[in-house]
């Protein structure tokens, strides 16, 4: 599985992601800069955490506007896979790529810990390595992941079966407690409509090494190269 | 002339800083404070001459940028 992964001023796990990549396909991810708008072809594009642009004006405001966005988007209405995680979901519904959008977390705080996810539709490249209705546990760390989409967007979303990860408690329920940030019907991932692009705030790339606490990330990695490679 | 833009929360979209700031005025001493809302405020240096024209211009702007019309609202006024 090639895949490239877009780096702007201010992405700071794109390391993370390339080593998570390496370790599932055997192959090291291209990194492109967010000034390039020509790169070569690939099974999966990913675009990944961090504060691009320092978070200004809104988070993934400015990223969203990067020439290499204008690619992504192309490849990505073509069927070209797009991973986004964490400042990459961000950048993701300012571009138009998914719906809805990403606040300020509710409890006003930066959270950094480990959750539990509930895997609500496992039919996809991305999801395929887990069941329906698995519950991993996987880190999060933002300050804006308080998903938000109006009452009509997030009924279509559950309709179309575009809700990827809920946070749940530790028996899979999706409850007050166990949403970290607020987030619209404690959803933490989603897909769009074909569920080729895919955009998430927790990390599995930051859960799929024992010295990371737990590899439950890893199976979301091995499924992609099971499904592109 | 000079745009100015100002860009606020939806209604009905929960605002946590301006709950927070309305929680510190309490705490200060405050009362008879309701609801708070916070939002942002752009101002915008134009070479353009027409207001009609300026305004136009600094619609597309906040539809394309400034603003995020699936949670923000916004209202431009005209200087100069």
């Amino acid at each position: 599985m090639k895949s490239a992964i877009i780096v702007f001023p201010g992405s700071n796990r794109e390391r993370d992601m390339a080593v998570a990549l390496r370790r599932a396909s055997g192959h090291d991810p291209l990194h492109i800069w967010h000034k390039d708008t020509e790169w070569p072809e690939v099974d999966l594009i990913v675009v990944p955490g961090g504060f691009s642009y320092g978070d200004y004006l809104r988070a993934g405001a400015m990223g969203a506007l990067s020439p290499a966005m204008r690619t992504v988007k192309q490849r990505a209405d073509r069927g070209v896979p797009v991973l986004g995680v964490c400042n990459g979901f961000q950048i993701l519904t300012e571009t138009g790529l998914l719906p809805g959008a990403l606040m300020r977390n509710a409890g006003l705080k930066f959270i950094c810990k480990q959750v539990h996810l509930k895997v609500e539709a496992a039919q996809s490249v991305f999801t395929s390595g887990y069941d329906d209705g698995q519950v991993i546990a996987v880190p999060v760390a933002h300050n804006d992941g308080n998903y938000f989409a109006d009452e009509d967007t997030l009924n279509r979303l559950e309709d179309r079966g575009q809700v990827a990860f809920r946070y749940v408690d530790e028996g899979g329920g999706a409850n007050e407690a166990a949403n970290p940030n607020g987030s619209r019907r404690n959803i933490a991932g989603i897909f769009n409509q074909t569920k080729t692009v895919l955009g998430l705030m927790p990390h599995p790339e930051d859960a799929v090494d024992p010295r990371h606490g737990g590899t439950e990330g890893a199976a979301l990695f091995d499924g992609l190269v099971r499904a592109l490679a | 002339m000079k745009a100015i833009v100002h860009v606020t929360l939806k209604p009905g979209v929960l605002d946590p800083q301006g709950k927070a700031i309305g929680h510190a005025l309490g705490t200060l001493g405050f009362i008879g404070v309701g609801e708070v809302r916070q939002g942002k405020v752009i101002e915008i240096e134009l070479d353009e001459t027409d207001p009609a024209r300026a305004k136009n211009a600094v619609k597309s702007m906040c539809d394309k940028l400034l603003a995020n019309t699936v949670i923000e609202n916004y209202a431009i006024r005209i200087e100069g």
